[in-house]
C-alpha cells in the first residue's frame, strides 16, 4: 500500500519522506523518521485511510514538537471561537481554517476525508490556492477546539491568528470584477455583430427600420456596460477631480462620456451608427487589464503584524485557576502563565520560574537570554523550559515591540500611488487632448461649422488612452507572475516600478545575508579522537539548546551512546559520564574557572574530559552562497548599508565582503535600524531593505520596498512588499535588472500607443474619422500592445532563467525545486 | 428579412444563457480554486468512501455494544 522506498544507507520515513537515520521507528515493518509520524501513521491506518499514502511519496508533514496540549485552549471561549465562524445556526457551524503546510493532492484528499476520522465533521474541502480547509462541522458532536486538535494530530495544524480574525477578508471584489466583465464581455460581442452591417459595402441599401432596430438594441446593450461595468472608472474621476489631481482615468471617463453621449444623440436623431462597439470594447479590454493586474498571491500574506505573531489567548491566572484569556483583554496587573515555547504578548515582570528567553522575534540574536524572578522581560520573547509566571506590565499595545508597529498604522499607501509612472503621464496626457480637441474644434467653427463639434468629441473618443491603460497592467502583471516563477514573490505589481527606482540596499545580517540554519564549527585544542566524537555526540545528544543541537547535527555519521549522571546547567552547559569518562561541554566559566573567553569573532563552546580542557568547537555563522558575487555586482550601481543586532564580531568578515564604501554598523536595535532607514530616505534616498525577522519589521514597512527572505514563503514573514525564497538570493541582482528592463517595456509601449492615437487624431482633427476607424483602431491597438508587452516580458525573463540555470550547473548547486506558489 | 428580428431575439437568448451561465459558476466558487477540482476527480468514488463509513460505523456499533 504504502509505497517502501529502499535506500542503500538509510532508509526514508513513509511519511514524510525524511531521512530516518541508523535507528528508525520502525511500525508494521515501515520506517519511520520519528514518533510523530510513525503516530500519524497508525492513525491513518486504524481508519484505512491509507490511500493517502498512494497519491505522492511520502506526502506527510514532519513537526518537531507535537505540543498541542494547550494550544488550542483559547477556542473553548466562545467570543472567539464566534470570530471565527462563517455560518452558525443550531449545532452546524460553518468555518474556513488557514493551513500552511497543505502543499500535494494527498493533502487535499486526506483533509476532505476527514469525516472518517471523526462523524462530527460533516464537510469538507479544500481550497488549495489559498492553503484554507472550509469546514462544516457539528458542534454536539465535536468542538471547534477538538476539531484544531483533530487537524493537528494528523500534523496539519492549523493557523489560527488575530490579524486573521479581525480582517474578514472582501472576497467579493474579485468576483464583482468577473461579473463586470462577463456583462461587458456579453454586450460587446453582441454589438460588435450588431454594428457589422454598419461596415459593410452596401450598407447605404439597408432598410431603415433594420438600422433603428440595430441603433435602439446597441443602446440598450451599452446601459448595462456604462452604469455598471465602467462605473469604476468615473466614479474613480470623479474622485480624482474633486481631490484637484488627474489620474489616468480622468481621460478614460472623458473618453468614455463623449462616446456615450456622441452615440446615443446619432442614435436617437438616425444620423449615424454610433460609436457604441468601440465603448463596450473599451471598457472590457480595460477591464480585462484591471483583473490582470490584480492577479495576486492569496495565499501569501503580505500584511502581518505582531497580532500575527503572537497568540491569540494565554492562560490568565485567577484565583490559583487558569483561565484561558484573549489577549486584548489582559490588562497591567494580571498574572499570566507562559509555557515552553510560547510567546510573551505584553512587557512584564518575572514573579516565578526560571525563564530562558528566545528573542530571535525581536532582535534576531538567537542565543536565549537567562532571566530570573524580578526581572523585566520584553513582548515578543519566547519561553523556552518550563512554565513561568509574569505579571503584566503594559498593554498588550502600548508594549515596546508593539508600539514600533502602531507607528505607522496611520500612515496610508494612497500617497504613493499617486506617484506611478502611469499617473504622472496621464496628467500632461489629458491637458494636451483637451487642448487638441478644443483646437480643432474652434478651427472648424470658422471654416466648416458643421464639423467643429464632430471634430471636437472625435478628438476626445480616439485619444482615449485604452492601450496606454492596458501597458502597465499587462507589462507589469506578467513581470510579476514570471518573477514568481523564478523565486521572489511582489505583493503587487507597483513594486516594480518602485525597484526600479531603488538607490540605496539595506542589508540585516543574521538570517539574511547570513544563513539562519547552517553554522559553520570548527575546533580548536588537541586532536580529538573517535571516543571524543561519540562523547560529544552522546551528550548533546540530550539538550535541546541550540548550540548543542548544532554540534550534534554537525557530528553526522557517529552514533550516540548511554550517558549516565546527565546534568544541564542553564546558559552555562552539560555534563554527563559516558563510558566511565566526566564530560563537560559549555562556556569557558563553566568548565574551568582557569580559563577565559577569548575575546574571538566566534561562539565557543568548550570542551572537557576529567575536568581536563581539550579545547573548543567554534560556531560561526555560515555566510550565504554567492554573498561576495552578488555584492560585488550591485556595489557599483547602489549603495549598500548592513544594520545587525549583533555586536562587531563579525566585523572583518563582513568587511573582507562589502566594499569599502559601504556603511557597516553593529549593536542596531528595531527602533535604531526604523531610524537609520527613515535618515537615508530624508536625504532623498530611495530605499530597499532586506531583512527576515520580526526586528527588521519597522524598517521593511519604512523602506520604499521591503523585501523579506524567507525558507517557507508560506510561513511568518513580517509585514513587506515582497517575499523572497532563500534558496534565490544570491538572484538579486537579476531580479534588480528585470525590474529595470520591465519598466522600459512600459515605457515603450507607451511610444506604442501614442503612435496610435497620432494616427487616430490624424482623422479626428480632419472631422473624417468613421466608425469604422475608431472601431478598428481601438481594438488593434489594445491586442497589439498586450501582445507586445507579453512576448517582450516574456522573454527578458526567460532569458534571466536560462542563465540562472547555466551558472547553477555550472557551480553544481543543487537548490530544494521552490514550492509553486499559485497566483489568484 | 424580417425573419433577422427572430435570429437575432434567439441569439440574444443563447448568449443570454452563457452569461447567465458565466455569471452563475463566478458565484458558486468555481473560479476561486483552479487547482484542486483537477485532482479531486482522480479520487475514490463516493460509494466506496461510504461503504467504509458503513463499516466504520458497524464496527463502532459492535464495540459499543461489548
Amino acid at each position: 500500500m504504502a509505497n517502501m522506498q529502499q535506500e542503500t544507507k538509510n532508509q526514508i520515513c513513509v511519511h514524510c519522506g525524511d531521512d530516518c537515520g541508523k535507528h528508525p521507528v520502525m511500525w508494521n515493518d515501515k520506517p519511520f523518521c520519528c514518533n510523530g509520524c510513525s503516530t500519524v501513521y497508525q492513525l491513518l491506518h486504524e481508519n484505512e485511510l491509507c490511500s493517502y499514502y498512494d497519491f505522492e511519496a511520502n506526502p506527510g508533514i514532519k513537526i518537531e514538537t507535537a505540543r498541542f496540549k494547550e494550544k488550542f485552549a483559547f477556542l473553548d471561549e466562545d467570543e472567539i471561537a464566534n470570530q471565527l465562524y462563517d455560518f452558525s445556526e443550531g449545532n452546524i457551524r460553518k468555518l474556513n481554517l488557514y493551513i500552511p503546510a497543505i502543499h500535494c493532492s494527498s493533502c487535499i484528499w486526506l483533509l476532505e476525508n476527514l469525516n472518517i476520522l471523526n462523524k462530527g465533521v460533516l464537510k469538507s474541502v479544500v481550497n488549495f490556492v489559498k492553503k484554507e480547509v472550509s469546514l462544516t462541522f457539528d458542534s454536539e458532536q465535536l468542538s471547534i477546539r477538538q476539531l484544531a486538535e483533530l487537524l493537528s494530530s494528523i500534523h496539519y495544524v492549523p493557523e489560527i491568528t488575530l490579524d486573521k480574525l479581525q480582517q474578514k477578508q472582501n472576497k467579493d471584489a474579485n468576483k464583482k470584477l468577473l461579473y463586470k466583465i462577463g456583462i461587458a464581455g456579453f454586450c460587446f460581442g453582441n454589438i460588435m455583430l450588431l454594428s457589422l452591417p454598419e461596415y459593410v459595402p452596401g450598407n447605404e441599401y439597408l432598410e431603415t427600420h433594420f438600422k433603428n432596430f440595430f441603433g435602439m438594441m446597441n443602446f440598450f446593450l451599452v446601459l448595462p456596460v456604462f452604469l455598471y461595468s465602467g462605473n469604476d472608472y468615473l466614479f474613480s474621476a470623479y474622485k480624482a477631480i474633486k481631490h484637484r489631481f488627474v489620474n489616468i482615468d480622468v481621460p478614460i471617463s472623458l473618453g468614455i462620456l463623449t462616446l456615450f453621449i456622441q452615440s446615443s444623440f446619432e442614435i436617437f436623431s438616425g444620423t449615424g451608427a454610433g460609436y457604441m462597439d468601440s465603448l463596450t470594447g473599451l471598457i472590457f479590454f480595460l477591464l480585462i487589464g484591471k483583473w490582470y493586474q490584480n492577479r495576486t498571491y492569496q495565499a501569501l500574506s503580505f500584511e502581518r503584524d505582531y497580532r500575527s505573531y503572537f497568540p491569540v489567548a494565554v492562560s490568565k491566572m485567577e484565583k490559583g485557576q487558569e483561565v484561558s484569556t484573549p489577549i486584548e483583554k489582559l490588562k497591567k496587573g494580571d498574572i499570566i502563565l507562559i509555557r515552553n515555547q510560547e510567546l510573551i504578548p505584553a512587557d512584564s515582570i518575572l514573579t516565578k520560574g526560571d525563564a530562558q528567553i528566545d528573542y530571535s522575534f525581536v532582535t534576531g540574536e538567537s542565543k536565549p537570554v537567562f532571566k530570573e524572578a524580578g526581572d523585566q522581560i520584553f513582548a515578543g520573547g519566547k519561553q523556552m523550559g518550563s512554565a513561568i509566571e509574569l505579571t503584566i506590565e503594559k498593554d498588550v499595545v502600548q508594549s515596546r515591540l508593539t508600539q514600533l508597529w502602531n507607528q505607522f498604522e496611520e500612515e496610508n499607501s494612497e500617497a504613493s500611488k499617486l506617484n506611478s509612472l502611469i499617473d504622472r503621464i496621464s496628467k500632461h496626457f489629458t491637458l494636451i487632448i483637451i487642448a487638441i480637441a478644443v483646437l480643432s474644434g474652434v478651427y472648424w467653427l470658422f471654416n466648416d461649422t458643421s464639423k467643429a463639434i464632430y471634430a471636437f468629441t472625435s478628438v476626445l473618443i480616439v485619444a482615449c488612452p485604452c492601450a496606454l491603460a492596458l501597458s502597465a497592467p499587462f507589462a507589469l502583471g506578467n513581470t510579476m507572475r514570471l518573477m514568481g516563477r523564478v523565486g521572489i514573490y511582489l505583493k503587487s505589481s507597483h513594486v516594480i516600478e518602485k525597484l526600479n527606482a531603488i538607490t540605496s540596499i539595506v542589508f540585516d545580517k543574521t538570517g539574511t545575508i547570513t544563513q539562519a540554519d547552517e553554522v559553520k564549527i570548527s575546533f580548536k585544542g588537541d586532536k580529538l579522537t573517535a571516543e571524543d566524537y561519540v562523547a560529544v555526540k552522546s551528550l548533546t545528544r540530550h539538550s535541546t539548546h541550540i548550540l548543542s543541537s548544532s554540534i550534534y547535527d554537525y557530528l553526522k555519521d557517529i552514533s550516540p551512546e548511554n550517558v549516565e549522571d546527565y546534568h544541564e546547567l542553564p546558559s552555562m552547559g552539560i555534563s554527563g559520564k559516558v563510558n566511565g569518562r566526566e564530560i563537560k561541554l559549555g562556556s569557558a566559566k563553566f568548565i574551568s574557572e582557569g580559563i577565559s573567553e577569548s575575546k574571538s569573532l566566534t561562539t565557543e563552546v568548550y570542551y572537557s574530559v576529567d575536568d581536563k580542557v581539550k579545547g573548543h568547537f567554534s560556531l560561526s555563522n555560515q555566510y550565504r552562497h554567492g554573498l561576495s558575487d552578488l555584492i560585488n555586482s550591485l556595489s557599483s550601481k547602489y549603495d549598500l548599508h548592513v544594520l545587525t543586532g549583533d555586536n562587531d564580531s563579525e566585523r572583518e568578515n563582513l568587511e573582507k565582503i562589502f566594499p569599502a564604501s559601504s556603511n557597516l554598523r553593529y549593536d542596531q536595535s528595531p527602533k535604531d535600524k526604523l531610524d537609520y532607514i527613515n535618515k537615508l530616505k530624508s536625504e532623498g534616498k530611495k530605499v530597499l531593505m532586506i531583512g527576515d525577522g520580526l526586528n527588521d519589521a519597522g524598517a521593511l514597512k519604512s523602506s520604499d520596498v521591503g523585501i523579506s527572505i524567507a525558507d517557507d514563503v508560506y510561513h511568518f514573514s513580517p509585514a513587506c512588499d515582497a517575499i523572497l525564497e532563500s534558496s534565490k538570493f544570491s538572484d538579486l541582482t537579476r531580479f534588480l535588472s528585470i525590474t529595470k528592463k520591465s519598466i522600459w517595456i512600459v515605457k515603450l509601449s507607451f511610444l506604442l500607443s501614442f503612435m496610435y492615437n497620432f494616427v487616430g487624431l490624424y482623422f479626428a482633427i480632419q472631422g473624417i474619422l468613421s466608425p469604422i476607424v475608431a472601431a478598428l483602431l481601438m481594438p488593434i491597438s489594445s491586442v497589439s500592445i498586450v501582445a507586445f508587452t507579453t512576448i517582450t516580458t516574456n522573454l527578458i525573463v526567460k532569458n534571466r532563467e536560462n542563465q540562472i540555470n547555466r551558472k547553477k550547473s555550472d557551480r553544481m548547486e543543487m537548490y530544494q525545486t521552490s514550492k509553486s506558489v499559485q497566483l489568484n | 428579412m424580417s425573419v433577422l428580428f427572430v435570429l437575432i431575439g434567439v441569439s440574444m437568448i443563447v448568449a443570454g444563457g452563457f452569461l447567465f451561465g458565466f455569471l452563475w459558476a463566478v458565484k458558486k466558487g468555481q473560479y476561486d480554486d483552479s487547482y484542486s477540482p483537477s485532482v479531486r476527480i482522480l479520487f475514490e468514488d463516493k460509494e466506496k468512501k461510504s461503504e467504509e463509513l458503513l463499516e466504520l460505523e458497524n464496527t463502532a456499533k459492535k464495540n459499543h455494544k461489548s
